[in-house]
């Protein structure tokens, strides 16, 4: 199997995508219900099944259950990967999860989903996980390699994160490739260019700058910047706070205390947004709890004004970036933009005053989907990695580390060991040795960042070199080498060299999992059987079935189901027999049609549940009171509402 | 630091022929070898020397990167792939070093045994210290501080000061074109240095010193400048 298949894997904010080589071309492997992007949403099934793991839902099937069972889902975890308890306490306030309450200082963060506690990296699993079998069903064969994409200005434990992450998910994971330099390469494919470029891509919740130099297959890096928190959701954030400031204002109506309605501001924010990058005015229209209407214009030019400061801030990073390489605006040859948020005209404007672009008669790259173009970048990459391929076997990627790796010298000064920018891999050798007589440890605090302090930069992980020979102070001389591989993550060893020891190093690392937190982990054991694929495949298919079938089970008891025609109502009855017919047959195709079959079906009345859950919410009916007519309790997740911590 | 020419025989783990260990693929067999010993021109298999042909150098650096990179390794043998890594390191360590005119001149000058003091956060502050100022700079430097120290004060109480800032910029672009002159001047004892014998090369290294120390001054103080006019 090790001689199998790599795919690329776009493992996104927003949305996930797995793509891989077809002949000399890219393309994005489609899940069980045909679309390509996988909402990066997870789901806790109500029942699970009796012990063991819980039953998990991925994707738009989770997306559904959003409003019905709001503390069961979880979704943009991208943001909380690798990150510290005191620094996402800002980020949570974003977001409606809870943190399970026993977690402690210095822990990973669990998130509560219904009774059970994940760790950011456990929820990429399952994604991953998800990705991984709509790429096996889509092949017919297991697969056990693939490349990741994480954003170029992700740190070392953001990183880290997400290698034990796919590694949850039963993925060997090949290399961690740059979105932005992904998509480079995706653009770079099917012309030999020659010249510098630059990937603005500003994405659902990260923002990064790369600038590129190709010449003759070879794609070298030479400078990227960003910020991994700076993307379309913070515009969709900052237009419903203003939504909702004006109708309290406006009409004496205080919206966040109900979580439902904040989430249909949100929707309505989303879609003004989008909305505006082709239209020049969009419409808020919004019944409220008292019987007004919220009606609101916002012309192309009022939005432009208002989503500035945020366009603003990517503004910085490409002029450092552009800087670092030694460049000047004029040397950038092309511009290719990826992310969602580049369908924003203001940001295309912004892209074009930074680079001056029209004034040299340029205009930037959007020919690829800029959902898609980092899949497609993965899925070369992983084609690379394979070796296989006459299409790649010129192509190599040359990559950087994005912030600077330095040590925290005395006085909490950091003295700094690898440059950021610096071609990976990287390595330094620095040399420490010993304040007292007879010590036989030495203890190392690594930071990632660009300030003098220490406690400005942050803290990658403290080394402790043990075992040192009892010797008088100064005299012990340890060499320790720091070298960053080709993932961007941070690799130690150090040797004493009076006596030849190599010296024991104890890595305790700030932020992360231990390698056997990460073996503990690992997601369901059926996913290794590879020996019997055929019945995977057949167990999958029937939890699907059986998901689905639950669903349309509960579904005449909703007001929804009765505004379906009569039509409809029969088309989704005989689909559900056919399903139940057929399960319990050895035929997984068999299965998986009838479930689809199933699920197109009730597409109409999924969307009635969805409209009639958020009317419900805005006209400011209790929840209960909502909840008893859908027959189930609605709440919907919000951006406004402080999470609950303790 | 190793030096050069450290013809310590080994033998090839693939094929077993003996070859010295200045090599990053076995000459029999072309496999992929443990990083070998040598200085970073080695790498590139040049001798240390410090006027050197850059686009040769990008070309050979990627040429040694198409084979040597993990990317190539991504399937292969557990040693090889980390062989694959430190090597890669290594060249692209040599790759940042040698490009870089000034990183080439003090790695060359350590190879030939000269400190070379990187400046601490405690320099730093030491700058003014009279005693670490060039000679020539002192009266310039001391009017630079005055003048830096007033803006800094002019901004704590949200004055803007044109004349000031005039006067700051153009002193940042005279230190700036005294660090040209520093290039232009190491960029002579590069030539001295690469076709002088040992004696002419001695000379040239102790001038070298002296040049670095004084575009480290001299940066650092545009630096200052640059800081404060940009706070």
């Amino acid at each position: 199997m090790a001689e199998g298949r790599v795919v690329g894997i776009d493992l996104g904010t927003t949305n996930s995508l797995v793509a891989y080589m077809e002949g000399d071309a890219p393309v994005v492997i489609p899940g069980v219900d045909g679309s390509h992007l996988v909402p990066s949403v997870v789901a806790l099934d109500p029942i699970s099944a009796g012990g063991g793991r819980p039953t998990v839902t991925v994707g738009n099937s989770a997306r559904k259950v959003l409003i019905q069972t709001p503390e069961r889902v979880v979704y943009s975890v991208k943001r909380l990967m690798g990150r510290g308890l005191e620094e996402i306490q800002s980020e949570l306030k974003l977001f409606p999860f809870r943190l399970a309450d026993d977690v402690e200082a210095g822990e990973v963060p669990r998130i509560q989903l219904g009774e059970l506690k994940f760790t950011p990296p456990e929820i990429s699993a399952y994604i991953l996980r998800q990705l991984k079998r709509n790429a096996e069903r889509f092949f017919g064969a297991p697969l056990t390699q693939a490349v990741i994409t994480v954003p170029a200005y992700f740190n070392d434990a953001q990183r880290q994160a997400t290698r034990d992450a796919g590694r949850m998910a039963g993925l060997d994971v090949l290399r961690l490739v740059n979105e932005p330099t992904a998509a480079a390469l995706a653009y770079g494919l099917d012309r030999a260019k020659v010249g510098t470029i630059a990937v603005y891509d500003f994405g659902g919740g990260t923002f990064d700058i790369s600038i590129l130099k190709l010449r003759d297959g070879i794609f070298e890096v030479q400078s990227t910047n960003g910020d991994t928190h700076l993307g379309g959701d913070d515009i969709d954030n900052l237009l419903s706070a203003i939504a909702l400031d004006e109708i309290y204002a406006e009409h004496g109506v205080d919206l966040r205390s109900h979580p439902g309605a904040v989430q249909a501001v949100r929707k309505a924010a989303i879609e003004a947004k989008i909305k505006l990058s082709t239209e020049q005015a969009a419409h808020f229209d919004l019944e409220l709890p008292n019987g007004d209407r919220y009606q609101r214009e916002i012309p192309r030019a009022v939005f432009e004004l208002l989503i500035e400061p945020v366009l603003e801030r990517t503004a910085g990073p490409c002029r450092q970036a552009i800087t670092d390489a030694g460049l000047t605006p004029e040397d950038i040859d092309e511009v290719v933009l990826v992310g969602g948020s580049t369908r924003i005209p203001a940001v295309r404007q912004l892209v074009d005053d930074i680079f001056h672009l029209a004034a040299r008669g340029k205009k930037p790259h959007t020919e690829l989907n800029p959902d898609e173009v980092v899949a497609l970048g993965a899925a070369v990459q992983a084609d690379i990695l394979a070796g296989a391929s006459k299409s790649t076997e010129k192509m190599l990627l040359l990559d950087v580390t994005p912030l600077s790796l330095g040590i925290e010298a005395l006085g909490g000064t950091v003295a700094r060991i690898i440059q950021r920018n610096s071609t990976i891999p990287a390595s330094a050798t620095e040399h420490f040795t010993t304040g007292v007589d007879g010590q036989t440890n030495v203890a190392i605090h690594v930071v990632q960042g660009e300030r003098e302090l220490a406690t400005d930069c942050r803290s990658l992980a403290r080394f402790d070199l043990k075992g040192i020979p009892p010797m008088s102070a100064g005299l012990p001389r340890i060499e320790v080498k720091f070298l960053i591989d080709a993932d961007g993550i941070l690799k130690v060893s150090a040797r004493e060299q009076r006596s030849g020891q190599a010296a024991k190093i104890e890595v305790k690392p700030t932020y992360g999992l231990t390698d056997e937190q990460v073996e503990s982990m690992i997601l369901d054991s059926f996913d290794h059987a590879e020996d019997d694929f055929a019945k995977r495949l057949l167990i999958e298919a029937r939890n699907e079935a059986e998901t689905i079938l639950a669903a349309v089970e509960r579904a005449p008891g909703s007001p929804a189901w009765k505004q379906l025609t009569a039509e409809e109502q029969a088309s989704i009855e005989m689909a559900r027999n056919h399903l139940n017919a057929v399960k319990q047959g050895e035929d997984s195709s068999l299965i998986r049609n009838a479930t689809l079959t199933l699920d197109q079906a009730t597409r109409r009345f999924a969307e009635l549940m969805m409209e009639a859950a958020v009317t419900t919410a805005i006209r400011g009916k209790t929840m209960d009171a909502a909840g008893e007519e859908m027959g189930d309790s609605v709440t919907a997740p919000h951006a406004m509402a402080p999470a609950e911590f303790k | 630091m190793k030096v050069l020419d450290s013809a310590v025989p080994v033998a090839c783990w693939s094929c077993s022929i003996g070859h010295n260990d200045s090599t990053l693929f076995c000459p029999h067999c072309s496999k992929i070898q443990p990083p070998p010993g040598g200085d970073y021109y080695s790498v590139f298999n040049l001798q240390p020397r410090l006027d050197l042909d850059l686009p040769a150098l990008e070309q050979e650096f990627h040429r040694l990167s198409r084979r040597l990179h993990p990317d190539r390794f991504a399937r292969a043998l557990v040693n090889e792939k980390e062989w694959s890594l430190a090597d890669t390191a290594l060249l692209n360590d040599a790759y940042r070093t040698l490009r870089d005119p000034l990183r080439r001149t003090e790695y060359l000058l350590k190879l030939e045994g000269l400190e070379i003091g990187e400046e601490s956060a405690a320099d730093r502050k030491d700058r003014k210290d009279p005693s670490r100022v060039p000679a020539d700079l002192l009266e310039e430097v001391f009017d630079l501080n005055m003048q830096l120290e007033e803006m800094r004060m002019a901004r704590r109480i949200g004055e803007a000061d044109p004349a000031l800032q005039a006067g700051l910029s153009e002193a940042k672009a005279r230190f700036a074109g005294m660090m040209q002159a520093v290039d232009q001047d190491l960029r002579a004892e590069w030539i001295i240095w690469d076709a002088g014998d040992a004696k002419a090369r001695q000379d040239a290294q102790k001038r070298m010193v002296a040049l670095l120390d004084r575009r480290r001054y001299l940066s650092n103080l545009v630096r200052d400048v640059t800081e404060t006019l940009g706070a």
